[in-house]
């Protein structure tokens, strides 16, 4: 019995020395943000709290906090409460298998990436649960947008991630960044990068994709009734899962802790590299969302499924024949 | 105790409720929901088994797609509470479960078609073991099982695709291939004229 609460101590432990550095992140995107589009529109952005504005989000941490929590008298309490927690509780329970440099990782399992997939495939029940419990009618019809808008990004993900897992022959992160030493996936993959990059787009329901909180037709989709501190549960989530998706592109395309080629007289530690190149991913988010317009639903599904996919399954089966046809495919037992 | 006998339990317990509410449940939404955290323990339950590849796949396939479906269905179907009582229900339902009891039973006791399952040789991780299997010995099944599914697919959409005439199609093509000029044309009309004098 000892032994079994040492260990569940010592595992909480390693995942506090993760989510705390990940909350941290989460607050400083939500800045980075607001100076981006701040300089996409020639504005300042935030500068009053603190220097530069770096305090501002913890300010805007502690209004949310001090907001009353407003539950709809005929909302479904107990799932209404839930929505917004399993958003973020999913959004950090993938970061487990997130190697940020070698041997730097929580759990390095032999099927990480099904792992990151099943979690990013499960983090729609957060927005249909929140849709559904509001019993209200913008709610639920971002919610029914953002299931089957998810859902249909999914599929082109899969497949993306089948491409890389041919390519390394093993579905354990660790194995998958050691593959890339010689080059970067995003180099033979290219096309595959680029589905992958306006996918998780989609999937994380960020510009020019997020329908489902489309403010000019749903007010504000499904969080229209949350406030407090649940509707900060629901934004804290959707900015760790697009930090998330980021690190999944480094990981899958950008050969993960590796240093950029030529630069390795540097000698940066690997997470260094990691966290720039996640940064990098995490700026073309950010610069998207101020550049392009929102989609019109049906463009939308129309891109996922007659676009990504008929061409992400032509990728699939052309990298595995290329790989059968110069014997290229990674082996081993 | 071990850790992994503590998840064991856990997991165990929360399947079992959860099962219970499923069928016990007023709401079909929350019926539902409980479908959903007994298969997320029973994706556990196979992780801690060692059989990381099927838990992995419960998850993507029966929670994040097909229970994601049953739930779509279930919240836009306007059903109320199922009629009957729990009462009149019981004979079948005692019924369908001794048949399942018996043939598990059975199979405890037969130890099934292959026998005890035996230790993977060492340093095969058990998806390439699967994957090693399902393409060599059995991929004739396995192409059918996938033929299967194929058939039924078709099948639900010939069966559910109604041909409505005189829809308004997008066509993305043309719709990109727009110009200003052939979209905007300015008038100059004269005071008093309507939309009809404009000539066009």
């Amino acid at each position: 019995m000892l032994d079994a609460v040492l260990t569940v101590l010592q595992v909480t432990a390693l995942i506090l020395l993760v989510v705390v550095p990940l909350l941290l992140c989460v607050a400083y995107l939500t800045l980075a943000e607001r100076k981006i589009l701040a300089a996409a529109h020639r504005r300042r952005g935030p500068n009053v709290v603190g220097p530069f504005g770096l305090l501002q989000p913890f300010a805007d941490g502690l209004k949310m906090l001090a907001k009353e929590t407003v539950i709809p008298s005929r909302a479904n309490r107990v799932v209404f409460v839930l929505a917004p927690v399993v958003t973020f509780t999913l959004s950090l329970a993938a970061w487990a298998v997130i190697p940020v440099s070698e041997r730097v990782v929580l759990a390095d399992i032999n099927v990480g990436v099904l792992y990151l997939f099943a979690i990013s495939s499960l983090a729609v029940y957060g927005i249909i649960m929140a849709g559904w419990a509001s019993n209200s009618k913008y709610p639920f019809l971002g919610a029914l947008r953002s299931a089957a808008q998810m859902v249909s990004y999914e599929v082109s993900i899969g497949f993306v991630i089948v491409t890389v897992v041919l390519c390394a022959g093993s579905l354990n992160l660790t194995e998958i960044v050691r593959a890339q030493e010689k080059i970067w996936y995003v180099v033979p993959l290219l096309p595959m990068a680029v589905v992958f990059f306006i996918s998780s787009l989609a999937e994380t329901n960020r510009a020019p994709f997020d329908l489902p909180e489309d403010e000019a037709a749903l007010v504000a989709g499904y969080a229209t009734e949350y406030s407090s501190m649940l509707f900060t549960m629901f934004f804290l989530g959707e900015y760790a899962s697009m930090i998330l998706m980021s690190a999944m592109g480094t990981i899958l395309f950008l050969g993960g802790w590796l240093p950029l080629p030529g630069t390795a007289a540097l000698a940066l530690p690997g997470f260094v590299w990691f966290a720039l190149k996640t940064a990098f991913l995490l700026f073309l988010f950010l610069w998207v969302r101020a550049t392009l317009p929102r989609y019109r639903y049906d463009q939308l599904m129309r891109i996922g499924w007659k676009v990504f996919l008929p061409l992400s399954l032509a990728w699939v089966v052309l990298t595995a024949g290329a790989l059968v046809a110069f014997d290229a495919l990674p082996g081993g037992k | 105790m071990a850790a992994p006998d503590l998840f064991f339990w856990l997991c165990s317990a929360v399947l079992m409720l959860s099962s219970v509410f499923v069928v016990s449940a007023r709401s079909l939404v929350h019926a539902v929901f409980f479908l959903i955290l007994a298969f997320l323990n029973a994706a556990g339950l196979f992780i801690l088994l060692g059989a990381e590849f099927l838990g992995m796949m419960m998850l993507i396939v029966y929670v994040g797609a097909v229970a994601v479906l049953f739930l779509f269905v279930v919240m836009t179907l306007d059903t109320g509470r199922p009629g009957g009582s729990l009462r009149a229900r019981l004979p079948a339902a005692l019924a369908a479960g001794a048949i399942l009891l018996l043939e598990l039973a059975f199979v405890a006791v037969a130890g099934g078609p292959g026998g005890s399952p035996e230790p993977l040789p060492g340093g095969v991780s058990n998806t390439r073991a699967l994957g090693r299997l399902i393409y060599t010995d059995y991929a004739a099944l396995f192409e059918l099982a996938g033929a299967i599914l194929l058939v039924a697919m078709i099948g639900a959409i010939v069966l559910a695709h109604r041909y409505r005439p005189g829809v308004r199609r997008q066509n993305p093509v043309r719709q990109f291939g727009r110009r200003q000029g052939e979209s905007i044309r300015l008038e100059d009309p004269a005071v008093g004229a309507g939309v009809s004098e404009q000539g066009r």
